[in-house]
């Protein structure tokens, strides 16, 4: 026995991330950690249940235990619900056979009967590897109001960065007359957000569709996708629906590479940077460690860093993130970087512009990283990056732009 | 941790000894009164019970337990909302009349809930004791020597002029009690009974029949002191840290204790993790000019200043050029800007303006009440 929702969310978390591949080899990208004490998807899950919506299908494919392990029931995100809650869908077989998710619209096309039982007016379609805080609720009021068929989340970008992104070209009620996926010379700064709201029989109409279509295709050994961004909106612009862009002002970040997501940690120890992440009125939720507060020891010099329960620091810390039960021994120093859980940086370690994965420990006299002044050429600096479970020994260095995935 | 033991009930008595920290239980109990930067204390016993496979578990509640309530809930954040035992909140009417005066008393009060229980045996704990034990092998050495009742006990320093609800304990040379002594006149390393115990739930329910039928209702002085002979009565000695916490000058230095490594890993074990109500608080973070020297800070503070040697409660902020010393600072409170706060207890949610100067001594805290503004 189900109930209506007026709205279902369907969260895409198959990504395998490959551009952060370092830290992605054994789990999704938005299990990836960030900010000291989440994962990438608390960020949309928290927005789900902070906008009222309490019906999210997280769909996974790529690495799926420790994300499945992370969602368990739902309920840090206050979605263990009787009815409703979070569920995670993986690709299963049928009848029919069994087939892998054929991209972001074929994993929804594949979970219609479960989008079906709540019988909703509204289906909200996320990606799993954002940074942003947003009330869905307001962007669906927005496609009510317009009487839209999509509606799909912009934000204005740099001109010189728009051609990074898929460009939505609209007319002054914000309608959209053409989009563009990445293009040379974008005609408009509106970059897609991966965020539509969809009204539900519109939605299953084209993914039914799509996928006959893309399947004819294949038949006749033609090129064929079944993505939302390349083959649904393009459908439905054809098909003159009613497309608008809702306008997102705040901020967000795409994580989708190694550069980015110390960025977007970095950006957290900014106080220009409008995410804050000590806003009651909409927290963002995550799966508590248990641990005990941190500890700053005698010897520790702690300024402008973000650090999480369970750590131990008695060097020196500055302008980092580190997560829960990281342990920075005396004499050891961490600058400009981001230590994921569990890592223990030894005594006489200097990590800087650095990524170090969860689990590592970073000998006495190893040196991460660099800074970009002591690079002699700018072209060559860049973050260094330590991946999961990895031991860098005493004498051993990770140059700048290097990633280690294995034991040096 | 160990799979589900169903045949051990815990019992926590959530507000034995209230009277000893009068400023901290004004508007709570001894169970939530706030400690070690994100914990009340009632989850030190109820992680022990957890971690030991004792998933049913009644809380024995007495006087101003509104806050108690809001933190266990369900249970669920200690994994006891259960539908096989579970997290029971057991209020306190006593059956003469009235709110029930000790042990003995709460227990008959609560009968029937115990008696409904399949469990063989119970174990009881208070909350005025902040230890991390596992109760297998005390369960073990008390089916093994056939004790009716163990008391567990951990050595340490005893002063009688300091310690005043201190029970301290002698034994004969096969471990069993040879005496009970509450706040002897006496100074040195003694046996601290650390008020938990193991009893078969048959001899229990005869001492507390008894004692309901006599109108007595101290299980200190009626069974353990009086009764000693009756019953066999056997020690158990925890190794591990323990702190009592008996007035404000004591709740102070345990809280301070934790600043001590060897006394950190002694109560936070890596197997036996202590489990409090989830916050959902960012990490915590420090700005630009923010000094921080041993101290220990929980999630979701906002320092600025200066903190030396002080406990940091939960969503603390600090402004800057404040300097925080020798402290205990309880969730919620606000500091503002140039304060300089030295041996001082916040309660929760305290507010502290710009440029305000408190001082108070190692011996003598100053003690801010919840909600204070200054």
């Amino acid at each position: 026995m189900y109930t209506k929702k007026k709205v279902v969310a369907m969260l895409l978390a198959g990504g395998q991330g490959s551009r952060l591949y370092a830290l992605t080899k054994n789990v999704a990208k938005p299990a990836v950690p960030y900010g000291g004490k989440y994962r990438l998807i608390d960020f949309p899950l928290s927005n789900c249940t902070n906008s009222g919506i309490d019906t999210v299908g997280v769909l996974t494919q790529y690495q799926p235990l420790v994300l499945n392990e992370y969602i368990g029931n739902g309920q840090p995100w206050d979605l263990d619900k009787m009815n409703g809650g979070v569920h995670v869908l993986p690709p299963y077989e049928s009848q029919a056979g069994a087939s892998w998710y054929e991209g972001t619209a074929n994993a929804i096309y594949q979970n219609m009967n479960f989008i079906r039982r709540y019988d909703p007016d509204y289906v909200v379609v996320l990606g799993g590897d954002h940074i942003y805080k947003m009330d869905y609720s307001k962007m669906v009021d927005f496609h009510v109001a317009n009487n839209a068929d999509c509606t799909i989340s912009v934000i204005d970008v740099p001109l010189a960065e728009a051609s990074r992104f898929g460009i939505m070209i609209c007319d002054d009620k914000n309608q959209v007359t053409d989009f563009v996926e990445k293009p040379k010379e974008p005609k408009s700064t509106l970059a897609s957000m991966g965020i539509y709201v969809f009204s539900w029989d519109k939605l299953e109409k084209y993914l039914i569709e799509n996928e006959n279509d893309a399947n004819a295709k294949r038949e006749k050994g033609e090129p064929w996708s079944k993505d939302f961004g390349k083959d649904i909106i393009t459908s439905m612009l054809r098909d003159k629906q009613r497309l608008f862009a809702y306008e997102f002002e705040g901020y967000w970040k795409d994580v989708g590479t190694l550069d980015s997501l110390w960025e977007a940690n970095m950006d957290l120890l900014s106080p220009s940077v409008p995410l804050d992440l000590y806003d009651k009125s909409w927290k963002i939720y995550s799966r508590s460690s248990y641990m005990p507060p941190q500890y700053i020891g005698d010897n520790a010099k702690v300024e402008n860093s973000m650090i999480a329960e369970g750590s131990n620091v008695d060097g020196s810390v500055d302008f980092s993130v580190l997560f829960a039960g990281v342990t920075v021994e005396e004499g050891a120093t961490v600058n400009y970087s981001i230590v994921m859980p569990g890592t223990v940086i030894k005594a006489g370690a200097v990590v800087e512009y650095a990524i170090v994965g969860s689990d590592c420990v970073i000998e006495g006299g190893a040196h991460i990283g660099k800074s970009p002044e002591q690079v002699d050429n700018r072209d060559d600096w860049g973050i260094s990056v330590v991946g999961h479970n990895v031991t860098v020994s005493s004498g051993k260095s990770v140059e700048p732009k290097e990633i280690i995935g294995e034991n040096i | 941790m160990s799979s589900v033991n169903y045949n051990v009930l815990g019992l926590i008595f959530a507000s034995m000894h209230d009277s000893y920290v009068s400023e901290l239980t004004k508007q709570r109990t001894m169970g939530s009164i706030p400690f070690g930067g994100r914990y009340r204390l009632i989850d030190f016993p109820l992680s022990n019970f957890v971690n030991s496979g004792v998933s049913e578990v009644g809380v024995i509640t007495k006087s101003n337990y509104g806050s108690l309530l809001d933190h266990l809930g369900s249970g669920r954040d200690w994994d006891l909302a259960r539908k096989k035992g579970g997290l029971h909140l057991l209020p306190p009417y006593s059956q003469t009349g009235g709110i029930y005066q000790g042990r003995l008393d709460a227990l008959s009060n609560i009968w029937s809930f115990v008696e409904h229980s399949k469990a063989q045996h119970v174990i009881l704990a208070n909350c005025d004791v902040v230890t991390t034990i596992d109760f297998n092998p005390v369960l073990r050495q008390h089916i093994d020597t056939e004790a009716d009742i163990t008391l567990v006990y951990g050595k340490g320093a005893y002063d009688g002029e300091k310690n005043p609800s201190t029970t301290i304990l002698e034994f004969n040379d096969d471990n069993t009690v040879r005496s009970v002594l509450v706040n002897p006149r006496v100074s040195g390393e003694c046996n601290h009974w650390l008020e938990m115990l193991i009893i078969s739930k048959d001899v229990l329910k005869k001492i507390v029949f008894d004692a309901a039928s006599r109108n007595v209702c101290s299980f200190t002085r009626e069974i353990l002191q009086s009764r000693n002979n009756e019953y066999k009565i056997m020690g158990y000695e925890h190794k591990d840290f323990f702190v009592r916490i008996d007035g404000m000058d004591s709740y102070f230095a345990a809280n301070m204790m934790l600043l001590d490594a060897d006394k950190r890993t002694g109560l936070f074990k890596n197997n036996m993790p202590v489990f409090t109500k989830v916050g959902d608080n960012g990490p915590a973070r420090y700005g630009l000019e923010s000094n921080i020297k041993n101290s220990l800070i929980a999630d979701g503070c906002v320092i600025e200043g200066t903190v030396e040697n002080s406990v940091i409660f939960r969503g603390v902020k600090i402004g800057k050029d404040t300097v925080v010393k020798d402290s205990v600072i309880m969730q919620g409170t606000v500091i503002g800007n140039d304060c300089s706060i030295t041996s001082v207890i916040t309660d929760k949610n305290v507010e502290i303006s710009d440029s305000k100067v408190l001082t108070g001594s190692a011996t003598y805290p100053v003690y801010i009440n919840k909600n204070g503004k200054i």
